[in-house]
């Protein structure tokens, strides 16, 4: 689980201070899949930066259940001097828990989404799309409780971007992960999550919540549910585009 | 792998291209040493130019065996080739370390900056006397003027090199929890190899520069040393012929660096 209380946060540079974020409510429960969309520049990697404490808040409180963080980039951030199977491998041993146990424990992971073929290869041997997946399974490698997205699939051309979305909310629901994903793509979120929490320009606050609950349980069903253009309809004017 | 005979015949046409511009490189740079060594060795003979001034190729070849012959050769070669190897080395490694601990802290890099800058734009040859009083006259002094010649660029090459490595990989460490030093480990140190290996070879030529400059200004012994001697007692010999075995030595060495380089980005 993961609440933010009235949290607010601001930046400090020469040039002045930044208010990125102002008194911030919103839970993740354990099991969710959360997205937050805003407009572009209003602070979404702030919060993300914020709920895993990479950042502290200049007021309010993260509540964080148990279990740790993991995190996934914009760009895969795959080392290109390691193999597949090196990359996974990464957070075991910056985490130094890099035993034989756990490594089968990712190797594991990889082979039941689809990654057996490919742990020898180098990353750039790999499709961006295979890449993404590479980068998600070196995320679940440490075991994680809660999953960080940092708009994991702007990367991508159009038609990636779908299969990797699926992809991830696939594994991500069949691991039972708490998720939280940051997103200005109004689409995807609708797609993707349970929960769509709606912010306002900087200082980002939140300006709605909705539960998505229609079109089962995989991104490309919720597509063609006939409210998917109906909730992007209202997303799109809480957002003010 | 595809067999040769798979490929077409518009392939093969290409490949054979290839090869024969390859070939043409080559043979043109062997010619183009034979044309230059010839034309001095013929003019020399002829005395179109004065071989007391300009020496020639024979005489070259003459006084490497005279060297040989009274078993200086190898010593000054020795001397040099172990003056630049260690004081290259120990540049390196020194220069490495400082872009290590310069990379790991902001504040000191910031307080340092202003006297790296000023180090690397002066002429290390300016230091001469001091480093003959303070080190004396022995190779010690020598080396310690190869080191003092190279390591300000190891260090800026390698630090620049440090700070280049992408950011995103940067958060994901931090993401991890890694701390500098397995920051360091784990991605800067392979991430910068191309950088290092780009170090070395300017470093290689710059130790060059520092041992052969030291031996001109305190030395009994080494090329430097022959080519200063060579000057002074106007054999102009020996100052080619010193000079010839340093290109030798030099392009060995850039090429043993430029085989590592292949080596490791394998």
């Amino acid at each position: 689980m993961l609440e933010f209380k009235n949290i607010s946060y601001t930046y400090h540079a020469k040039e002045g201070e930044t208010t990125a974020v102002s008194d911030l409510n919103f839970t993740v429960e354990n099991g969710q899949f959360v997205s937050v969309i805003g407009p572009s520049g209003c602070g979404k990697t702030t919060i993300l930066s914020l709920a895993a404490g990479l950042l502290a808040p200049s007021s309010g409180e993260v509540i964080r259940g148990e279990g740790e963080f993991g995190y996934m980039l914009q760009r895969d951030a795959l080392f290109p001097w390691r193999t597949v199977e090196g990359n996974i491998f990464l957070p075991l041993e910056v985490k130094k828990r890099n035993t034989a146990e756990k490594r089968a424990r990712a190797l594991e992971l990889a082979e039941k989404y689809g990654l057996k073929d490919f742990l020898k290869k180098t990353p750039s041997q790999l499709s961006g799309g295979m890449r993404q997946r590479v980068a998600l399974i070196r995320t679940l490698a440490a075991e994680p409780e809660i999953l960080l997205l940092d708009e994991p699939f702007s990367a991508l051309d159009y038609q990636t971007r779908l299969e990797v979305c699926d992809d991830v909310q696939r594994i991500i629901k069949s691991e039972k992960k708490t998720a939280l994903l940051v997103t200005h793509d109004i689409s995807e979120a609708i797609a993707l999550s349970d929960k769509v929490v709606v912010l306002s320009a900087r200082p980002a606050t939140v300006v709605a919540e909705h539960k998505i609950d229609f079109g089962g349980n995989s991104p490309k069903s919720r597509r063609e549910c006939g409210e998917f253009a109906a909730t992007f309809e209202i997303l799109r004017k809480e957002l003010g585009i | 792998m595809k067999n040769k005979n798979n490929y077409s015949r518009e392939h093969l046409a290409y490949l054979k291209k290839q090869r024969n511009k390859k070939i043409i490189v080559i043979l043109s740079r062997a010619f183009l040493l034979i044309a230059i060594l010839g034309i001095w060795e013929i003019c020399a003979q002829c005395k179109v130019i004065d071989p007391f001034i300009t020496s020639s190729p024979s005489r070259v070849i003459k006084t490497i065996g005279s060297l040989y012959a009274d078993g200086t050769l190898f010593y000054h070669i020795g001397i040099t080739l172990m003056e630049t190897i260690a004081g290259f080395l120990i540049a390196v490694t020194v220069g490495y370390a400082i872009a290590m601990a310069l990379w790991a802290s902001d504040t000191a890099r910031k307080i340092l900056e202003p006297y790296i800058v000023v180090l690397n734009s002066l002429p290390k040859i300016a230091l001469g006397p001091l480093i003959i009083i303070w080190i004396g006259t022995g190779y010690d002094a020598i080396i310690f003027m190869t080191v003092l010649v190279s390591i300000i660029v190891c260090i800026m090459n390698t630090l620049s090199g440090f700070c280049a490595v992408d950011k995103t990989k940067l958060v994901l460490m931090k993401s991890m929890g890694a701390n500098k030093v397995t920051t360091m480990r784990k991605l800067i140190i392979p991430a910068s190899l191309p950088a290092l290996m780009n170090t070395l070879k300017v470093a290689v030529g710059l130790a060059w520069i520092g041992s052969i400059m030291g031996e001109y200004i305190v030395s009994k012994a080494g090329l430097g040393y022959l080519i200063v001697y060579g000057g002074q007692v106007f054999k102009l010999d020996l100052v080619m012929t010193a000079t010839f075995i340093l290109c030798l030595l030099a392009g060995g060495m850039y090429g043993v660096i430029a085989l590592i380089e292949k080596k490791v980005s394998k």
